[in-house]
């Protein structure tokens, strides 16, 4: 897989951990949401350094309370039709005020990018094939919104109160 | 009506310029079919069994003089001729080529039309009263309203991917004529006792498998906080909504689940945990858009006018006929609200040619103020006709096959495409409508106001199950059979008709549908339409009829 971050293909730094694999010293690290439950009242770390993989079933208020134990929230996209985890993004950002590293893994598809990236995610995991067809493009498609969203981008209905387009 | 600014120009060209790419990504391969899909069926296009099928938005039914020039243009250049208007206020064209598609956006984006969100897992084209800002018993124009809705659900980015479609409709007047109860969400503009302008909210309405009529979720709405309830509502449906099996995936099947009062629970808790500032409506915001709609320049009644419409409907029977079916009234003295049929006998209902569409173009600008109307019921609407013109609008449609007289009688029949386009299909639903509109055509007079609505399947784009009569296609070993149901409603007064007995085959449709308006003109009382009886009386009389003694 690939890592596109900040306008650039990057190496991921993050580590993901499998449940039974020890929690290293340092250097970040992400589990799942499953041992985040179990194991929440033991792990001391900071949160630049513990990221948490949750899945599209839980409820954005669920993840939000614990928001700030986190320097990455992976959200999971099952498949092209699921939609569930905009909305988490977007409860986590304009909610709960997570100002971490919001991953979208699963099946990020290039026509789903700016949707993704509206609704607060900034960092994408994608098939190699995203870079020889140049599906990051696709997060410039549109420059006019018709709603507001979680990336503080004008929206059409505030434009028109004020400057010209 | 709206006209688009440079946003919304700009805003549609980065669309189409978007389609386009996707088409091409398609041809060259780098998106496979499966990929695809999702990505067309945003922009209404279907594969259907013969051909693609492009769905065009006609939002909340407005269309200009200059828009429906364009739809007889695309049914020339793209189509076999003609399209087909359908029960959400839409129009398909059934023969389309998918590399064509994006001159096809291209050109209906010229004259600000386009397939967005005409299918898909996302919210639909917001419909409404075809005689908003006309009719007499309306409390407001909803049309301002459906467009704020309509921009704000245009390509938002949190609610595209939805466990199933999610349709919303406005409606403003004392009769419902946008079948609000049966929709995903259905919204009855009203006023607070303050005079505020707001919304009573209905949720989990729909058709299909499981018909259910709409339940409220809230009372009052004021238009500020309109959007942000809705978001409130959709996240709660995003979040909760059953993936697992489209059949039950739609949001009346979460409010059934939960009930009325769990739903209204976890709205609320989600409107009070929301920050609304952003969504809430500026004042000017909402003026802005109303001005688009303000009355067009009327002119004061003619002196004669009167007299020579009287006269008119003395001397010409097809014609008197005509104005007391298609003719209604107006709120502006001295005019009044035309519906077209598109329901002649013996022709699919809800196609209309190319030249039929620029006759209608023309004749909106000669008898009106270019506007033009798409109903839910598969016709179309002149709003603003000055009474005096009515007999030489009646003469023109009549020269052009137009001038089908039986607005809500029984040969105003409401069908899907069925099995002659459909893929989902799994019974004829056009021949049925053609052949029982013929049939009873001889006395739909005596009939009185009656609604026959015809599915090809259990998906329900006809709406049979709130038909006074209902006729659903069904499969039975490869054989097309109908079932029949009685005493369904859209309206205020919304149900679903209650099935009288097995299916019959598809040459007995005519005997049984005549057997229930036996029953029905047996029994009613003064004035009472169809369900209202089968609400006084049951579902035996029916029953009996059709099947003997039970």
């Amino acid at each position: 897989m690939v890592l596109y971050k900040n306008g650039a293909v990057v190496t991921d730094p993050w580590r993901h951990l499998e449940d039974d694999e020890d929690l290293p010293q340092v250097g970040p690290v992400t589990i799942s949401w499953k041992r985040w439950l179990s194991e929440r009242g033991s792990i001391a770390r900071d949160p630049a350094e513990l990221g948490v993989r949750a899945p599209n079933t839980v409820t954005a208020a669920e993840i939000g309370a614990d928001a700030h134990r986190f320097g990455l929230i992976a959200l999971f996209f099952p498949n092209f039709g699921d939609g569930r985890a905009f909305s988490q993004a977007r409860v986590l950002r304009s909610r709960f005020g997570f100002t971490g590293e919001l991953r979208a893994t699963g099946s990020v598809l290039r026509d789903l990018l700016q949707f993704m990236q509206r609704c607060g995610i900034d960092a994408f995991e994608v098939s190699p094939r995203a870079i020889e067809e140049n599906w990051f493009a696709a997060l410039s498609e549109f420059d006019l919104f018709y709603q507001p969203a979680a990336d503080n981008r004008p929206w059409i209905a505030r434009q028109r109160l004020g400057a010209t387009p | 009506m709206y006209r688009y600014d440079e946003f919304d120009r700009r805003f549609l060209e980065e669309r189409v310029a978007q389609y386009r790419g996707q088409v091409a990504r398609r041809l060259n391969g780098q998106l496979t079919e499966e990929e695809f899909r999702p990505l067309r069926l945003r922009n209404g296009l279907y594969l259907q069994l013969h051909a693609y099928m492009l769905r065009v938005s006609i939002p909340y039914g407005t269309l200009s003089a200059e828009q429906v020039r364009m739809l007889a243009h695309v049914a020339r250049k793209y189509d076999r001729g003609y399209g087909h208007f359908t029960t959400r206020q839409n129009i398909q064209y059934n023969w389309i080529k998918l590399d064509e598609t994006p001159d096809l956006l291209a050109d209906l984006a010229t004259v600000e039309m386009h397939g967005i969100q005409t299918s898909g897992n996302c919210i639909r084209n917001i419909t409404s009263d075809p005689f908003a800002g006309v009719a007499i018993d309306e409390i407001e124009d909803p049309r301002p309203y459906c467009e704020i809705i309509r921009q704000w659900s245009t390509l938002h980015p949190e609610f595209s991917w939805l466990p199933r479609k999610f349709k919303i409709a406005v409606s403003a007047a004392l009769q419902d004529r946008a079948a609000v109860h049966v929709h995903d969400i259905g919204l009855y503009l009203k006023r607070s006792e303050a005079g505020e302008v707001g919304f009573e909210v209905l949720v989990g309405g729909g058709l299909g498998r499981t018909p259910i009529v709409g339940k409220v979720l809230r009372d009052f709405i004021p238009v500020r906080h309109l959007l942000s309830y809705l978001e409130a509502i959709l996240r709660v449906y995003n979040a909760y909504g059953r993936r697992d099996n489209i059949y039950k995936a739609r949001i009346k099947i979460l409010v059934q689940a939960l009930g009325v009062e769990k739903m209204r629970d976890a709205v609320e808790a989600e409107w009070a945990a929301m920050d609304h500032t952003p969504l809430d409506l500026a004042e000017e915001t909402v003026a802005a858009i109303v001005r688009q709609f303000a009355p067009p320049a009327y002119a004061a009644a003619g002196a004669d006018d009167e007299a020579a419409l009287a006269a008119s409907v003395e001397a010409d029977a097809d014609f008197a006929r005509w104005v007391r079916h298609n003719v209604f009234p107006h709120k502006q003295p001295g005019y009044a609200v035309v519906t077209i049929s598109l329901k002649p006998l013996g022709r699919p209902p809800g196609d209309a040619s190319a030249e039929q569409l620029d006759l209608i173009a023309d004749l909106s600008e000669t008898h009106g103020f270019s506007e033009v109307r798409v109903t839910h019921e598969q016709n179309l609407v002149l709003p603003d006709v000055r009474r005096g013109d009515l007999a030489a609008l009646y003469r023109a449609l009549a020269a052009a096959g137009l001038g089908a007289s039986n607005i809500g009688l029984a040969s105003d029949i409401i069908a899907c495409p069925g099995l002659d386009y459909c893929s989902l299909a799994n019974a004829r639903s056009i021949p049925v409508a053609e052949r029982l509109g013929e049939h009873l055509a001889a006395r739909e007079e005596e009939i009185g106001p009656m609604k026959i609505k015809i599915s090809g399947c259990i998906n329900a784009c006809g709406h049979h199950h709130v038909g006074h009569i209902g006729i659903l296609g069904v499969d039975k070993n490869g054989e097309e059979f109908y079932q029949i149901t009685v005493g369904g409603s859209a309206d205020e007064n919304a149900a679903i008709g209650g099935i009288v007995g097995k299916a019959v085959p598809s040459e007995g449709v005519n005997g049984a549908v005549d057997k229930l308006l036996d029953v029905y003109m047996r029994l009613r009382e003064d004035g009472e339409e169809l369900p209202a009886t089968y609400r006084r009386v049951g579902a035996e009389p029916f029953k009996e009829a059709v099947y003997g003694a039970v």
